[in-house]
């Protein structure tokens, strides 16, 4: 994300009444978990474009895929993002700085000595990997230390498991519907009051190096 | 039951029961599976069955066998598919199959054959190679309902017209459908194919090691296990396998992350195949 929009909105959000539009500091964040579906890849590499290897967090996307994709979303990002991006295999442990992105057709989830599991479990709403089956899992483990990020879908995969996490005290971040290329994924979310908070992506990225920083300062 | 609605701590307590009272109760160790699948799992039996807790599932399963038996199938999913990652069956014919000509005669296990899909290809796979007379093929599994029907080798035309797409896709040299029969809209696998396999029982958490064999397939059956679990069954395997054995793990398995690896020797990379360091 170019550097001049960035400022753009810091400047805005001095002003009074925007104030609130970035989320106050979460400084105990020990995972950021990205959910995506349609029109998804291109938002997350905007998402993490100012982010890199120094980032003192895991990221971890399930992006839906077709079953049969052989790693070509990876390095794709890869190529195109400054952060490493790693394919998950099972029982990979999660490492700071780096994108850890689900495969296809294997569902994803989180087990309790922070390593990723894989499943061939049935597809839950006609999705493998779900984004519900793992946000639910990492809600479990990582409780009021996990921040969650929902962005642009055709479906409502993700709605029920930003809800838990909300209600385990965990942070949750939806893109604005009205800015999704298909707004019915984060539509869902707000519908089923998952949603702590609906930004655009621009702000969402700003939210996440912001997070960093504070991570980083303790 | 939905997930959201119980105490996670309290639930995990009683997973922890549950499956002991499994374990002394009828002898299936399932402490070790990956944990998050298994709370999953359990959560699904509990809304199919109006269950409530897991307290009383364990209470009723300890008396009651004919329901411990219907809650089985929820820790052995046998999901599969003939040539299952073509990709890998390439890779096979290449790498592997060279080698295997070497030896005279030679063994083949298959741990976790589920409904037989992946022991048949190899037999294809072998057959068009011309050293299927030279090989022994043993499939086993923890699931005698999935035996039942890797025994028998009879399947649906859709999983022949799915297996036959992927066929293609590994390059097979002929057509699928020269390795098996259609009879009453199934087709039964060729005689040849089936006379060469050995189908057994067998638990890789508590049963033994399986014999000198020169190639070990054992592909998407470790994903059910903790870490720990999954090193104790790596050990079998290794013990199962020859001096410059070949072992096969699934397209997202690897032994990156575990200390085995040492003894092993890297063949394909992206395939996950190994060799048994002399
Ligand atoms: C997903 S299937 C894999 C089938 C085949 N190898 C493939 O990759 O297509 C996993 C199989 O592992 C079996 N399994 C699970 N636990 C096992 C155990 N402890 N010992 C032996 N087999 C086990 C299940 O019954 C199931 O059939």
């Amino acid at each position: 994300m170019p550097v001049n929009k960035v400022h753009g909105k810091a400047a805005l959000a001095s002003v009074g009444s925007f104030e609130h539009t970035i989320p106050p500091p979460f400084p105990h964040c020990k995972l950021v978990i990205i959910g995506a579906s349609a029109g998804g890849s291109a938002v997350v590499r905007d998402l993490l474009a100012d982010l890199t290897a120094s980032y003192p967090l895991p990221v971890v996307l399930v992006q839906h895929l077709h079953p049969d994709d052989r790693g070509l979303l990876v390095e794709n990002l890869d190529s195109e993002m400054t952060m490493p991006v790693v394919g998950v295999l099972d029982k990979m442990p999660l490492r700071p700085g780096r994108l850890h992105v689900a495969p296809a057709d294997y569902h994803l989830l989180l087990e309790s000595d922070s390593r990723l599991a894989l499943s061939l479990d049935a597809p839950v709403h006609w999705s493998r990997p779900s984004i519900d089956l793992f946000f639910e899992s990492a809600a479990l483990i990582f409780k009021q230390d996990l921040c969650a990020i929902l962005l642009t879908g055709a479906n409502e995969d993700g709605a029920e498991g930003m809800q838990l996490i909300s209600r385990l005290g965990g942070r949750t971040l939806v893109q604005d519907p009205a800015s999704a290329a298909f707004p019915r994924m984060p539509q869902a979310a707000i519908d089923q009051h998952a949603a702590q908070w609906v930004l655009s992506v621009d702000r969402i990225a700003k939210s996440l190096k912001n997070l960093g920083a504070e991570v980083s300062n303790g | 039951m939905k997930i959201e609605d119980y105490d996670a701590e309290v639930n995990d307590i009683e997973l922890s029961l549950l499956l002991e009272g499994i374990y002394q109760r009828y002898g299936y160790d399932f402490r070790d599976y990956a944990r998050a699948s298994v709370t999953r799992r359990m959560a699904q039996f509990m809304q199919d069955n109006s269950n409530s807790s897991l307290l009383d599932i364990t209470g009723r399963l300890l008396r009651d066998p004919d329901y411990f038996y219907r809650l089985i199938p929820y820790f052995s999913v046998s999901v599969t598919a003939l040539f299952r990652d073509p990709h890998f069956y390439a890779a096979l014919r290449e790498k592997v199959i060279p080698m295997l000509r070497t030896w005279p005669n030679f063994k083949i296990w298959h741990a976790g054959c589920a409904t037989g899909e992946e022991v048949y290809s190899m037999a294809i796979l072998l057959q068009e190679q011309g050293i299927l007379p030279r090989a022994q093929l043993y499939a086993t599994d923890i699931s005698q309902a999935a035996l039942d029907t890797a025994k028998a080798g009879i399947y649906s035309l859709d999983t022949m017209r799915k297996g036959s797409a992927n066929y293609h896709q590994a390059h097979g040299g002929n057509t699928l459908s020269d390795h098996y029969h259609v009879r009453y809209n199934a087709a039964a696998m060729n005689a040849q194919l089936r006379r060469r396999i050995t189908f057994a029982q067998h638990n890789l958490v508590t049963d033994k090691v399986f014999g000198e064999m020169q190639l070990v397939i054992c592909r998407n059956v470790l994903i059910y296990f903790n870490e720990n679990l999954q090193n104790r069954v790596l050990e079998l395997l290794w013990e199962s396998l020859d001096y410059g054995g070949v072992l096969c793990l699934g397209d997202k398995e690897t032994l990156a992350f575990s200390p085995i690896v040492e003894r092993f020797q890297v063949i394909d990379k992206h395939n996950h195949i190994y060799k048994k360091a002399v």
